[in-house]
């Protein structure tokens, strides 16, 4: 078949304009009559504003507006929402405070903003946002999850006075106590989960541009999902009604999840536009990015799990803090729940869970799904506690494992999940022959030689991709369903124009979905176009993000090919009279099989639009639309193994060898497979090691820069080995399972199990500083005699 | 207003611009040349590297005052008729995902294999690992970074 269809490693096509410089991004639109916008924000955490005075500001040379929070509801644009209803546990619904684009009477976390300012530069409107006088009264402030649910803490929003988000549950508490009651041994481990700032490197942006006689707006905004932004600032926002909205997600510069939600600055920006007559810009700095993306993680955890003597896993109950930040973003809600306590069961057999969510709002920027969303959360908990178990029992951490694997399927867990395929412990095996777990005492034995302490951690992890089926996740609570579009239009010349409602924004979509166009209709590459990321052009599509543009997006063009390949042999079968059965589509040409009687691809295309001789009553053209809407979540699955090397005079770790074997089935291309891994890993390595949000006691962000918050660099980390393994899918019509979130879900506790090996103690909090892991190395040894 | 005159990319420019003006805004804004990239504000993540009188500058923490009178290369301005031995190594390797930081990374690239070059010294792996600590990637994880460099120095 096609030399660029599936399992090649085809290099990118859109590539060339990138290492060009030619890249279009929303920073890159210029309009002729544009305007910039820059946001006044609170420099507080928490306090009522009792005025705004724009006077000087307005004063200023090249201001064209100053625009308040009033005048934006009184113009009825609507409150942000949030997408995912959440039931607590004694039934009531989640508290969900209002979120304003512009705050009205309160603001909530430093950042949030309370005014604009429209300029004929941005620069000057920057200098005169500096310039707008707005009065606070300051209120408390609470940062901390556990904090704000504490008797006594200030109150963010009315409808929640004690700032419980949702009391929630999963699973079957008394069956779980039961199970730890009659348990051999119980482990106990309280856990912080980090909180992470995405920090895609292209900062956020829009380009809001309102033709006033055509009452129609565009925005150019960094979107992952340009049609669900469409629908919220049209449905819920009151922006503008759908059929005049145009949204445009050009090139994106990486997402990671923080580019999924529809923030105030592109509401705002669309709505000046209409007020001042003016396409108006607004491009985020790195610091305002800290201060208004949504952020990563943050959870407080306390867990038990208990074992039977043989070491066989008999419940596993958690308690979990999430800190939602200081309003409900999103998909904000169903991060700490559905996709996080859905995966407490791991790899393995579990036969009683329990989870308990407090979800809390705190005087900080909201927080919201980040790469792996809910499930790097369970899979550290999970994967350390596994290796805290083998520890406390005395017994091989990889034993234990494969003790409790999962072995046939489908298996249906305690919490929600039916996990359809797998094939833990080869990927264990896979992960260990790279790895060379075999010669790890010599090389142990040789750091220490060095001085150096030498540890080996393992991670096994599993995840729920795709956010699908619509059915299910309606019934858990989504606003929306998860399914995904595609058209494929064949054009009377034979070359084909994908239309694709997922979203690139680094996956390389241009490559991999024309792979299996290629790949189906055997057809050069150049011959096919991936369409994307206009409202304008594409079908409603729900966009990219939970690694599920292959599993669903790719299977939505699957589902459209199949329409036109139907099409294709009857108008072949009908011209070149042969029984439809008999028409093959191979090397360019639609054929009798087994004669020499065939059609040119092109040839079919050009006789379905000229329709001189179509089967009766087929209708022209030759375009077909599907909407896919999988039967399940995906379960990607793998083993990774970290090597570490600790410095145990400074606290310093190098990680000297990181291996993963992932399981995604089918792949379509593995060098872009290999680079998601590598991404991935890198993020995990990062919230392991070097990455945290701080803010202060009173709310005050101090990692609000690159000289404060740690992004991995090159020399942060090695070369990573990549295996893969693979157990087809059953849910999809290609086999696969997705791959974009995998590296920075199966990673963190890797990192850290091989850092607590080498220095021989639990006890160590990401991410493992150089002071922290130094300190931890103080606590194990004898503490010095008293003076 | 301060006059600034440079060659950018072999053409001759002359503009008059506010004094404060960077020459990433020169290049963004006044040229058109929107290759070049603004990802921080602290000179941290290299995505705005370019070439000023053939040694790697960041464009955010340069003045275009400061540059007038020189010569500037940006990352259009770098294939030369066909594509430099960096781009097409970044290509070949995969050393790029969502693209934005990869104008920066290339022009990084081409600046440390020369200095190491004239200097007869290895570009070994580590050193170009030290050499990106000015350049700041999300998407790749350095892996199929550090591989292009590694061609592309074979290469050039």
């Amino acid at each position: 078949m096609s030399e660029n269809g599936i399992g090649k490693a085809v290099k990118r096509r859109e590539d060339k304009r990138f290492i060009t410089g030619k890249g279009k991004y929303t920073d890159d639109v210029r309009m002729e009559n544009q305007a910039y916008a820059a946001f006044v924000r609170s420099p507080h955490a928490h306090a009522r504003v009792t005025g705004v005075d724009s006077a000087e500001a307005m004063a200023q040379e090249g201001v064209i507006a100053v625009l308040t929070g009033p005048e934006l509801v009184g113009d009825g644009i609507g409150n942000i929402i949030t997408g995912w209803a959440i039931t607590s546990k004694d039934g009531t619904p989640m508290k969900v405070g209002a979120w304003s684009a512009l705050a009205t009477d309160t603001v909530r976390y430093v950042g949030d903003a309370v005014a604009v300012v429209i300029a004929e530069s941005r620069q000057a409107a920057r200098n005169a946002a500096e310039m707008v006088d707005v009065a606070y009264d300051e209120l408390p402030a609470v940062a901390r999850g556990d904090r704000a649910l504490q008797p006594g803490a200030p109150t963010l929003h009315d409808c929640a006075p004690d700032n419980m988000i949702f009391d929630w549950e999963i699973g079957d508490e008394a069956a779980t106590d039961a199970a730890l009651a009659s348990a051999a041994t119980v482990v106990e481990l309280e856990l912080v989960n980090n909180r992470l700032a995405p920090n895609p490197m292209e900062p956020r942006s829009a380009v809001a541009i309102f033709d006033e006689a055509e009452d129609h707006y565009t925005l150019y905004t960094t979107s992952q999902n340009p049609h669900v932004a469409r629908l919220v600032l049209s449905a819920f926002y009151q922006v503008a009604p759908e059929h005049k909205l145009r949204v445009i997600a050009p090139d994106v510069g990486g997402g990671f999840g923080s580019k999924i939600y529809i923030y105030p600055e592109e509401i705002v920006c669309l709505w000046a536009s209409m007020k001042t007559g003016r396409s108006v810009k607004w491009t985020s700095d790195r610091n305002e990015a800290f201060m208004t993306d949504a952020h990563g993680r943050d959870h407080v955890t306390k867990a038990k799990m208990g074992f039977d003597a043989e070491g066989h896993i008999l419940g596993f109950k958690v308690d979990t803090i999430a800190n939602l930040g200081a309003y409900c973003s999103l998909f904000a809600t169903a991060t700490p729940t559905y996709l996080y306590a859905t995966l407490l069961s791991g790899q393995y057999n579990m036969p009683a869970i329990y989870g308990n969510v407090k979800a809390a709002y705190t005087n900080t920027v909201p927080v919201d799904a980040y790469r792996g969303a809910g499930r790097p959360e369970a899979t550290y908990l999970v994967e350390r506690m596994m290796t805290t178990a083998a520890r406390q029992m005395g017994v091989d951490e990889t034993e234990l494992r494969r003790k409790n694997f999962i072995q046939s399927f489908p298996h249906q867990t305690p919490v929600i999940m039916c996990y359809d395929a797998g094939d833990f412990s080869g990927n264990l095996d896979k992960a260990m022959a790279a790895a060379d777990v075999a010669g790890f005492a010599a090389r142990k034995a040789e750091a220490a030689a060095r001085g150096k302490l030498r540890g080996l951690g393992y991670s096994s992890y599993i995840e729920a991709c795709g956010i699908a089926p619509s059915k299910a996740v309606g019934s858990l609570g989504a606003g929306v369903g998860l399914w995904e579009s595609a058209e494929v239009r064949v054009n009377p010349v034979g070359t084909i124009e994908i239309l694709t409602g997922s979203h690139s924004h680094g996956q390389g979509h241009e490559t991999t979905f024309a792979q299996i166009v290629a790949e189906r209709f055997d057809l050069p590459i150049d011959s096919i176009s991936i369409v994307h990321g206009d409202t304008d052009k594409v079908q409603f599509g729900m966009g990219t993000y939970g690694s599920r543009s292959g599993a669903v997006g790719m299977s939505a063009i699957v589902k459209a090919m199949d329409k036109v390949e139907a099409k294709v042999k009857k108008i072949a079968a009908h011209q070149l009279e042969a029984a439809e059965d008999d028409i093959v589509i191979e090397g360019g040409q639609v054929k009798v099989a087994g004669t020499d009687r065939a059609l040119g691809w092109h040839e079919v295309g050009l006789a379905a639009y000229t329709a001189h001789n179509l089967p009766e009553g087929m209708e022209p053209g030759l375009k077909e639309t599907a909407f896919y809407d999988p039967a399940n979540f995906t379960f990607p699955a793998g083993t990774y193994i970290c090597e570490v090397e600790v410095d145990p005079d400074t606290g310093v770790t190098e990680i000297v060898q990181f291996t993963a074997a992932d399981d995604f089935g089918t792949i379509i291309n593995p060098m872009i497979v290999e680079g998601q891994v590598h991404g991935g890993v890198a993020q995990g390595i990062g919230q392991a090691l070097l990455e945290q949000v701080v803010y202060d006691d009173d709310g005050q962000l101090l990692t609000g820069s690159y000289m404060d918050y740690c992004m991995p660099r090159a020399d942060d980390v090695p070369f990573y080995t990549i295996e893969h393994n693979m157990t087809v899918c059953p849910g999809n019509p290609l086999g696969m399972k997705g791959c974009g979130e995998a590296g920075a879900i199966g990673t963190p506790p890797a990192v850290i199990n091989a850092i607590t090996d080498a220095i021989g103690t639990n006890d160590l909090s990401m991410p493992a500083t150089p002071l922290k892991v130094w300190q931890a190395i103080q606590a194990t040894r004898a503490p010095m005699a008293a003076e | 207003m301060t006059q600034v005159t440079l060659t950018v990319n072999g053409k001759a420019v002359r503009r008059d611009v506010p004094d404060t003006m960077l020459l990433v805004e020169f290049l963004r804004e006044e040229l058109r040349l929107t290759g070049t990239h603004v990802g921080c504000d602290t000179s941290q993540c290299g995505a705005c590297v370019v070439h000023l009188d053939g040694k790697a500058v960041k464009s955010c923490t340069t003045l275009a005052a400061q540059a007038s009178g020189g010569t500037v290369t940006t990352i259009e301005g770098l294939a030369n008729g066909s594509l430099h031995p960096m781009q097409k190594a970044f290509n070949d390797n995969h050393g790029l995902q969502c693209g934005f930081c990869t104008p920066g990374m290339i022009m990084s690239g081409v600046d440390m294999v020369a200095r190491y070059k004239a200097a007869g010294k290895e570009l070994t792996e580590h050193a170009i690992r030290e050499e990106l600590e000015g350049n700041i990637c999300r998407c790749t994880g350095y892996h199929n970074i550090v591989k292009s460099i590694q061609q592309a120095a074979g290469e050039m």
